[in-house]
């Protein structure tokens, strides 16, 4: 397995697009502490910027690699290599090197210029980040045989989870705004991994008076050191469960 | 050594394999024949575990292949479409290969890419490779590692002559070490001088499976094409025999 992982590793650094998204990552990270005058500005401009680009490009990453390695999983399943150990090791070398350009391309900067609890959650958030939506990735190609399909499926999982959830959420707010709706939104928040991530940012840059009773809510529930490790183990939640049910699909998959 | 037991294959409404059962031995070599999309090649990707069957089970040495996949290292494969990762070259294909294996270096067949001639292009890319050259290294993959079971989809498909006569120069000698060989073909007159069994398939059922004495005694042809075609004529006018009968009797 471990040799494996080693081959889809150096397959992927081979690629450029990995270095060069470390390297975007890496000017803007740099270009966002460097135009804000405060760190603390500079990290929530940073944080909307991985909310967006982290979760899009470990999607399409992956759902292009995978349909790009179709014949390497196919000569792989030829040989007398478990089904398990090939997918769990193409799961590690996507998310390990997609992790280490995050690390790179976001950590150093954040390291640098804040290097405090909230930069340290930030970092964390965006590497778990890059794990869920390559699980997310992975089950939406395994399903799907058709690569136009396949791309079109991961395209719509980003579009969910960063405009189409959040605009679903405001509208239950609006319609219902009659209503004490503070925890049934915490609920909600648990079922999109962005969501959770920038809620828990948010809270600690003690940002979150602003958003009213909402906000206290949230301090609540996610602000304590247990709500905390509940939110943390619900994302590492959100990776596993896509990966568990990608697997099971891929043990039973005609190559 | 392979006992195949109501195997059947569906994909969709398509009844690819419809219960084949069939059994090969070591030191022998087998024919694969039918026409196309009969099912060979679903077959023969059930064997290797990449086409998981409908129903049925299949044995390697009297062991359940979905059970352990151990086995496959007993397997030399080459595929009918050499599909491998593009931007490899040849020589870190061959590597990762002989890597994932862990065979001995004694134990290594490198025969072939020696007569192949492709320790010269080492480090040219797969999507560089011509439909041959590809082929002539998915031949040489397959009998690298001097596995016991030796499965051949189409292998001189796209080979030119000099290159099929040294593949087939190879299966021979591979056959005389009491190896099981599974060939599939549509070049029946190369089966001639290299093959001992028979199977032939059709709409993903089994038609028949017998030596190839048996077959030239039973139809007194001598080339493998012909008995095949006149065993297959044969079928065909005996059904209609008791079709005939059965309703002159009604």
């Amino acid at each position: 397995m471990n040799k494996l992982i080693k081959y889809v590793i150096t397959d992927i650094l081979r690629n450029k697009i990995v270095s060069i998204y470390t390297l975007l990552l890496f000017i803007i990270s740099f270009g966002v502490f460097q135009l804000d005058d405060t760190t603390n500005k500079g990290l929530l401009s940073l944080l909307n910027l991985v909310l967006f680009i982290v979760p899009l490009v470990s999607l399409i990453f992956s759902t292009i690699y995978l349909y790009n390695s179709a014949e390497f999983i196919e000569l792989l399943v030829s040989q007398p290599l478990g089904r398990k150990s090939i997918w769990l090791s193409l799961y590690t070398g996507v998310a390990v090197s997609l992790s280490i350009s995050f690390l790179l391309g976001t950590g150093i900067p954040i390291l640098l210029y804040s290097s405090d609890t909230t930069g340290t959650i930030l970092i964390i958030a965006g590497t778990l980040l890059t794990i869920i939506f390559v699980s997310l990735a992975f089950l939406a190609t395994v399903l799907t045989r058709d690569k136009a399909k396949g791309m079109g499926a991961s395209i719509f999982i980003w579009l969910y989870f960063s405009l189409i959830f959040d605009g679903l959420v405001l509208f239950l707010l609006f319609q219902f705004a009659d209503y004490p709706l503070e925890k049934i939104i915490v609920t909600l928040s648990t079922l999109n991994p962005i969501d959770l991530c920038r809620i828990l940012i948010l809270l600690q840059m003690d940002i979150s008076a602003l958003m009213g009773f909402t906000g206290a809510v949230f301090k609540n529930s996610f602000g304590t050191q247990s709500g905390l490790i509940f939110a943390f183990a619900l994302l590492v939640l959100w990776a596993l469960v896509p990966l568990l049910l990608s697997l099971k699909k891929f043990i039973k998959k005609d190559l | 050594m392979i006992t195949a037991t109501d195997i059947s294959k569906n994909f969709g409404k398509l009844k690819a394999l419809d219960s084949v059962t069939l059994q090969f031995h070591s030191e022998s070599c087998v024919a694969f024949l039918g026409p196309n999309g009969s099912g060979k090649t679903t077959f023969i990707k059930s064997i290797l575990g990449m086409v998981v069957p409908t129903s049925g089970t299949i044995l390697f040495e009297n062991k359940d292949i979905q059970i352990d996949y151990a086995y496959r290292t007993k397997i030399g494969y080459m595929p009918q479409i050499a599909s491998y990762p593009e931007n490899m070259t040849i020589g870190q294909l061959i590597s990762m290969m002989k890597d994932i294996r862990r065979v001995n270096k004694q134990q290594l067949d490198e025969e072939l890419i020696h007569q192949f001639k492709l320790t010269q292009m080492l480090d040219k890319r797969m999507h560089t490779l011509s439909g041959g050259t590809r082929q002539k290294v998915s031949a040489a993959l397959a009998f690298l590692f001097n596995a016991p079971v030796l499965i051949l989809d189409e292998p001189t498909a796209g080979l030119d002559p000099i290159s099929a006569e040294l593949l087939k120069s190879k299966i021979i000698s591979e056959k005389q070490k009491g190896k099981l060989i599974i060939i599939t073909s549509h070049v029946l007159s190369e089966l001639d001088e290299m093959v001992t069994e028979v199977a032939y398939m059709q709409d993903g059922k089994l038609q028949f499976h017998t030596s190839i004495e048996l077959l030239r005694a039973e139809t007194s042809e001598n080339k493998l094409s012909k008995a095949v075609a006149s065993k297959m004529s044969v079928r065909k006018v005996s059904t209609k025999l008791v079709e005939a009968t059965i309703l002159s009797h009604e």
